[in-house]
């Protein structure tokens, strides 16, 4: 029994950690590439205008896909590994 | 055959394609009425979610916002796609896991208390009727102008059409309706875009299409739009904003909102395991986003192409604008659609400065050197998707196409608002708080007669819109962003958190929220109530009372934790039920108490 709690507290640090990577890289993309950093990236020309105003309409919905898929593929593999998946 | 009898073919069969699903998809236990049985295929969820969450506003509305504000619209997108993944990763599989049918059965039993339970039913009830109210509406602007009934008819024939399905089939007629619906609405909206995209840049992609060269002036499309709108005296398309704060607070609003939103949280209880909530999110963001990817480039095209439409000598190579912008189009040559429009009232013109010219421009810039008195089109937003067909001078089936599919999109998104307010009414008033002893005969009863209640609310609010219809939007993500969002979250990731701490911060929350949302749009939206002028010279720091929800989220976690820590830990059967939906093990279908 104190081996099966160590181990659900061992999982849910690694979700944990693994939604703070996930939530950092959303928070990058949308709040700093798209909007705040968008200055900064201004000398970076995509067809017509700049990497920012891409972000902002198209590259942070991409990145949300791609960071949904990942979190699902990484739990799975996390549920497997603590053996609490159903 | 006439346009007209086109597009009755097209919306019919898209009906008849419902209603037979709706009598294969009968709903024979609560189970079936709550969650669809508790056996949808993730992707088939993703599907239904898609079809759930975009609205009449995304499908009719969020192209012509694009159009209007670009750049600075943005946050339109980011918001409504990046609470996917926040509710992803911080609530769907948990809710999942704790199995049980609505979300305030989730804040009532994890928070032990019914008074927590009641404002979850309130805020629920309170976000989804009035975010119904849009659709209704929606589905009336659709049919008059597709089918020429009156609005009123429309809205009856709508609210007949999902009371049919939705009454009936429950959660399993409205997934596998709302699947078909997506189907619909999605080719509606891609056809028209890619032919567009095809016309002005040689790219059958949308999505690329905007980002490449505009085939008739040489250069990219973005910098031609820029040029354009700026020559009529509009800020650059892609221009910057200058408010990061309010728009990154507004963009945060729109997030934690849709990931609040009940009736988009209950569709991940239709899937038969916690893994596949994680999956179906993925698929729903992926389905969704082959609208959202699209949106922009209707919008800038959209753009373009009515900018060229009134100033034909702006569309090819332009050496100086100043010229190209003194010939704008004879209003007797305008083209067909503009003609179409004008009887809907929905494009105007006023010939200011009687040269029986069109000048269409951005009139607080003064252009009286161009023997110009002021703008002289103006073009309701809404209708660059519904007339893009005709801009593009796409045959009959499309237009008729367009309009089952924002008919589909204004349907799908009710009937998945109603199954939530029906089942807090009948599950969670009802059931949990009143009766517990109904049987399930008696709650599947209730279910339904709470829906045809809510229908009836619904098509009356859709007939008779309150003056605030507009800027109830606010309200809903308001709501579910500051009040449910953030207890969801610390019920699952707080062990700590108990029922004072959760209560106080949702009323909080709540009740800060809607303070600075009526002081600028007026107490309850009563027009002249409002105790500040709407302009963002008022705003605290530059917040619009749009962006507010993501400081109403802080205030209620903020409240909610130092109430908390204050007094007692919650009971250990508590504790043992939040470590208990932390993990996927033994999950089971979703089940009655």
């Amino acid at each position: 029994m104190a081996d099966d709690k160590s181990n659900a507290a061992e999982y849910w640090k690694a979700n944990v950690r693994l939604i703070f990577g996930c939530l950092a890289v959303w928070a990058f993309v949308s709040y700093g590439c798209a909007i705040l950093f968008r200055p900064l990236l201004a000398g970076i020309p995509v067809g017509g205008t700049d990497l920012g105003f891409w972000f902002a309409q198209q590259g942070s919905i991409l990145t949300f896909i791609v960071l949904i898929f990942f979190y699902a593929w990484r739990m799975n593999k996390l549920d497997a590994k603590f053996g609490l998946g159903e | 055959m006439s346009q007209f009898a086109i597009n009755l073919l097209f919306v019919g069969a898209s009906f008849a394609l419902y209603i037979g699903i709706a009598i294969w998809a009968r709903a024979g236990s609560t189970k079936d009425f709550y969650v669809a049985g508790g056996g949808v295929h993730p992707i088939t969820n993703g599907m239904a979610t898609a079809a759930d969450w975009m609205s009449a506003a995304s499908f009719i509305s969020m192209a012509g916002l694009l159009a209007s504000g670009g750049y600075a619209n943005s946050t339109f997108l980011m918001g409504w796609t990046g609470g996917y993944v926040i509710l992803a990763m911080l609530l769907a599989p948990y809710l999942r896991k704790f199995g049980k049918f609505t979300v305030p059965d989730f804040i009532g039993d994890r928070f032990y208390s019914n008074t927590a339970r009641f404002v979850a039913i309130v805020c629920l009830i309170v976000a989804s009727v009035t975010y119904v109210i849009g659709q209704m509406t929606g589905a009336g602007v659709a049919f008059s102008r597709f089918l020429e009934v009156s609005n009123t008819w429309g809205i009856w024939i709508a609210a007949l059409i999902v009371f049919l399905y939705a009454v009936f089939g429950g959660m399993k007629g409205i997934t596998y309706t709302q699947v078909a619906q997506y189907v619909v609405l999605i080719i509606a909206y891609t056809i028209p875009a890619v032919f567009i995209a095809m016309q002005l840049t040689g790219n059958p992609i949308p999505m690329f299409g905007m980002f490449s060269t505009h085939t008739e002036s040489g250069i990219p499309l973005l910098t031609k739009l820029d040029e354009v709108v700026n020559a009529l005296g509009f800020r650059d398309y892609t221009a910057d904003v200058d408010n990061k704060l309010n728009m990154v607070l507004f963009t945060l609003s729109l997030m934690v909102g849709t990931a609040g939103l009940p009736h988009v949280i209950i569709r991940f209880f239709t899937v038969p395991k916690v893994a596949d909530a994680r999956w179906s999110a993925g698929w729903a963001l992926v389905f969704i986003a082959l609208l959202y990817l699209t949106a922009p480039a209707v919008g800038s095209m959209a753009r373009l192409n009515l900018a060229t439409t009134v100033y034909p000598e702006m569309a090819g190579q332009v050496e100086n604008y100043e010229e190209a912008a003194r010939n704008p189009i004879l209003y007797e040559d305008r083209p067909e659609w503009v003609r179409t429009w004008e009887e809907t009232g929905l494009i105007a013109f006023n010939d200011l400065n009687n040269d029986g010219r069109i000048q269409m421009y951005n009139d607080a810039t003064d252009y009286s050197d161009r023997g110009w008195e002021g703008n002289e089109l103006t073009v309701n937003n809404d209708i660059l998707v519904l007339a893009n067909p005709e801009i593009a001078n796409l045959p009959g089936w499309v237009i008729g196409l367009i309009a089952a599919g924002g008919i589909a999109a204004a349907l799908s998104t009710a009937a998945g608002l109603l199954l939530a307010i029906s089942s807090a009414i009948s599950h969670d008033l009802i059931k949990t708080m009143i009766n517990p002893k109904i049987s399930e005969k008696g709650e599947m009863l209730a279910a339904r007669i709470s829906m045809g209640g809510a229908i009836l609310l619904a098509t009356y609010l859709g007939l008779n819109p309150p003056g605030f219809a507009a800027q109830t939007v606010a309200l809903a993500f308001g709501i579910a962003g500051a009040s449910l969002f953030p207890a969801l979250m610390m019920g699952i990731f707080s062990k700590r958190m108990n029922s004072k701490g959760a209560i106080c911060g949702m009323l909080a929350g709540l009740i800060c929220t809607l303070l600075y949302i009526f002081t600028y749009l007026g107490w309850f939206f009563v027009p002249g109530t409002n105790m500040l002028a709407n302009t963002p010279d008022n705003w605290i720091l530059g917040i619009s009372p749009l962006s507010f929800g993501a400081i109403g989220a802080m205030i209620n976690f903020a409240t909610a934790f130092a109430v908390s820590s204050a007094t007692e830990e919650p009971p250990q059967e508590i504790q043992d039920l939040v470590e208990s939906v932390r993990y996927p093990k033994g999950a089971g279908v979703a089940v009655d108490h």
